[in-house]
């Protein structure tokens, strides 16, 4: 049955964008190798049909060296992929240069990962701010959405600290303040509690399922079954393969009548 | 339930509904609980065995309720229970079991096993979460017992992980 959704077609004859479904991400035959230090090629990602629906939360999940960064990091073009096509938001985004992948991002895309990659030297409401006015906000825009977010993630007062005074758990939140300021269509978090102590972690978890009510779509990747259960469809990742592809809670996911994963289920009866 | 009714009764004289709303409290939601009528026949049969002894209390305008307190044998039934280190989980495993004999049977895919298993692990998961969640924060015992939980599911899922990436070698040497 792993198999019916393994070969289940990614994509329409439209290119990747089904009419139906309001895809946010949809990637056809991924494939990236990673080269190791004396230079022997390892197939991190082999060959992934991903699509990624407006409003869904996504684990992907597998073990360590299984490719779950680097699909991640192609999603969000910090890599390119060897071969295979990604469409964001409708738009074919593999063939973008590193430059123009920035100023996608900046639009579309906030990413959150696991040691958090603030600026150490500015303030937490700097670090907010920059991508906001890098997006082209205005000052009073960006101090304005700012304020939001950090009163939203309980950062309040804590405005011009570095983010070397704060806890693991408060410099996340700052991250994800920061992934939010320009009301990125995609939040894609690597591994977001994996630096964090179990309270840290409830707490992260608590404000993506808070953002995910809200209409955020999220993928997230993580080798922690407690992360993963947050969310409401799990992708096991393993050798660079898809090899299951889950809703749970019972949900079925939206715009799907056959294939994926709510016609896995049914056929599993 | 047997000890444990007998060490709630240590720490002091109870009757059945009191050692009842004791354990739920203490417990919380996640763990599964005794009704009132188990409680009362485990009660009566500790009695009978000499553990503890009980005593009729009268009410005015209910029927009576009865009183246990723990005699020296339960005393040192308890103490002896204390002192024994708890059985480690499981060494049987049913899903196990599938996974051993399904293959020559025609009748189920190892790796089909494991993704079902995967989802059911998953979902459990996602059940105790939302437990952990709305139980009462203060509740100590109640968080660590469902923590507990989600650690052996934890454990659960990288095992299955191992079942698979041993499966996955096989099928590569095939």
């Amino acid at each position: 049955m792993s198999r019916k959704a393994r070969e289940a077609p990614a994509a329409d004859d439209a290119g990747g964008i089904s009419a139906a479904a309001d895809l946010v991400v949809s990637a056809e035959g991924l494939v990236k190798t990673h080269r190791t230090e004396s230079g022997t090629p390892v197939k991190a990602v082999q060959g992934v049909d991903l699509q990624i629906e407006r409003g869904e939360f996504v684990a992907i999940t597998g073990p360590s060296g299984a490719g779950k960064s680097t699909l991640l990091h192609l999603l969000g073009g910090l890599h390119k992929p060897d071969s295979g096509r990604i469409w964001l938001e409708g738009e074919r985004v593999d063939t973008y240069s590193e430059a123009r992948w920035a100023v996608l991002r900046r639009r579309h895309v906030g990413i959150v990962f696991q040691f958090f990659n603030l600026i150490s030297h500015l303030t937490v409401a700097d670090n907010v701010e920059l991508p906001a006015l890098l997006a082209g906000s205005s000052p009073r825009q960006a101090r304005a959405r700012r304020a939001e977010l950090l009163a939203d993630l309980g950062l309040e007062g804590k405005d011009n600290s570095t983010p070397g005074e704060l806890s693991g758990g408060e410099q996340q939140r700052v991250a994800l303040a920061r992934a939010l300021v320009n009301h990125s269509s995609l939040l894609l978090a690597d591994e977001p509690a994996g630096s964090l102590d179990s309270k840290g972690t409830r707490e992260v978890l608590r404000l993506l399922s808070r953002y995910h009510q809200r209409g955020q779509t999220i993928v997230l990747v993580t080798h922690d079954a407690r992360v993963a259960s947050a969310a409401d469809r799990v992708i096991s990742l393993f050798d660079g393969r898809i090899v299951d592809d889950a809703a749970l809670g019972g949900g079925t996911r939206p715009g799907r009548s056959k294939g994926g994963v709510s016609g896995t289920l049914e056929l599993k009866g | 339930m047997r000890l444990s009714l007998l060490a709630l009764l240590a720490r002091g004289p109870a009757h059945g509904y009191e050692l009842k709303q004791a354990l739920e409290k203490l417990l919380g939601a996640a763990y599964p609980q005794p009704n009132i009528g188990q409680v009362y026949v485990t009660l009566g049969r500790l009695e009978k065995a000499g553990l503890i002894e009980g005593e009729d209390i009268a009410q005015s305008s209910r029927p009576n309720k009865r009183t246990y307190q723990l005699t020296d044998a339960g005393r040192e039934a308890v103490a002896a229970w204390f002192d024994e280190p708890t059985e480690e989980p499981r060494v049987r495993d049913e899903f196990f079991m599938k996974l051993a004999v399904a293959p020559g049977t025609g009748m189920a895919d190892q790796v089909d096993l494991i993704n079902k298993q995967r989802r059911h692990y998953l979902n459990a998961m996602r059940d105790l979460s939302k437990l952990s969640a709305a139980e009462d924060r203060d509740n100590r015992v109640a968080q660590l017992l469902v923590e507990g939980a989600m650690l052996h599911l934890q454990a659960d899922l990288d095992w299955l992980e191992r079942c698979q990436e041993e499966l996955e070698q096989l099928e590569e040497l095939e």
